[in-house]
């Protein structure tokens, strides 16, 4: 019935892997953070599969966990997002190199 | 049998598009110059990955995904673009740096190993998976993992949540005082 588990974990392995090129080439903070989203989706499928794989529903509570953790993570980036552009530091992070109170 | 087999193609033919629908998306997000294009591309990909999660029978993940993610996280992330302003940039034009050699290298290099290792498991242990029953993955089935077996996950869930909320007010807040003391970076 459909395609195995070893599809599904292939479209998992390519997400995380087009979320790592984002997160590595792109210099807009919004963008790296949208990757990171990719990157955490590729994590989630390969664990919903697996969860479907084994008949046990644990990889569905570890998707969801993942997923409240990638909101929180989110309110976080936005907001630093925020406050570095009313500070008008340039969103680009590569210039983000230094940190100083 | 027919009837079997039709239903087969049928899910193959869900599983094709919507697999093709989110790594397509997926690379759009990465090579979008302007970010509001790149959110709205997120914004397919989550929903086609809805897809898959039902295909895996994960009613209620799928649901979740939507309503969380294409709805709460991504309107929250178009509203943040829309303040920034729009900020183009293209990434692969310019010419190679060793920066982008470097990523490219090293996201194909994980892509690799992510599918030779599949490659070595396909063939035994990841052909036949176990049949599941209709309970699996409804709002009930979910629920009662949650407050049973996994409940500490899902206060330390909630703490995490509060205090994500806690630190986006006190990240976005005007101090009306040292607005003017800080000095830029």
């Amino acid at each position: 019935m459909g395609p195995n588990t070893a599809w599904y974990l292939g479209v998992a392995g390519f997400l995380f892997g087009v979320g790592t090129l984002g997160v590595l080439i792109r210099r807009n903070p919004l963008i790296v953070l949208l990757s990171l989203e990719i990157m955490l989706n590729g994590a989630n499928l390969a664990l919903i599969a697996f969860a479907r794989h084994l008949n046990n529903g644990d990889g569905q509570i570890f998707a969801l966990t993942v997923m409240a953790v990638a909101a929180s993570e989110v309110v976080v980036g936005l907001g630093l997002i925020v406050a570095l552009n009313r500070k008008r530091v340039p969103l680009d992070v590569d210039r983000l190199s230094s940190l100083r109170g | 049998m027919i009837v079997a087999s039709v239903g087969n193609v049928l899910v193959w033919a869900v599983w094709v598009v919507a697999a093709f629908a989110c790594l397509g998306s997926a690379v759009a997000v990465v090579s979008f110059s302007n970010p509001f294009f790149s959110a709205l591309a997120l914004i397919g990909n989550l929903g086609s990955l809805a897809v898959l999660y039902l295909l895996l029978s994960s009613e209620f993940v799928a649901a979740a995904q939507v309503l969380v993610y294409a709805g709460a996280v991504m309107v929250m992330f178009l509203f943040v673009i829309a303040y920034v302003g729009p900020r183009t940039e293209s990434p692969w034009t310019g010419g190679p740096s060793w920066q982008a050699i470097g990523s490219v290298l090293a996201a194909g290099a994980l892509l690799v190993e992510i599918v030779v290792v599949i490659g070595l498991k396909a063939g035994g242990a990841l052909a036949h998976s176990h049949d599941v029953g209709g309970a699996f993955g409804t709002p009930s089935y979910i629920g009662r993992l949650f407050l049973t077996d996994h409940l500490l996950a899902f206060e330390i869930t909630s703490i995490v949540l509060l205090v994500a909320a806690i630190g986006g007010v006190i990240l976005g807040a005007h101090s009306r005082t040292a607005t003017d003391e800080v000095p830029p970076l």
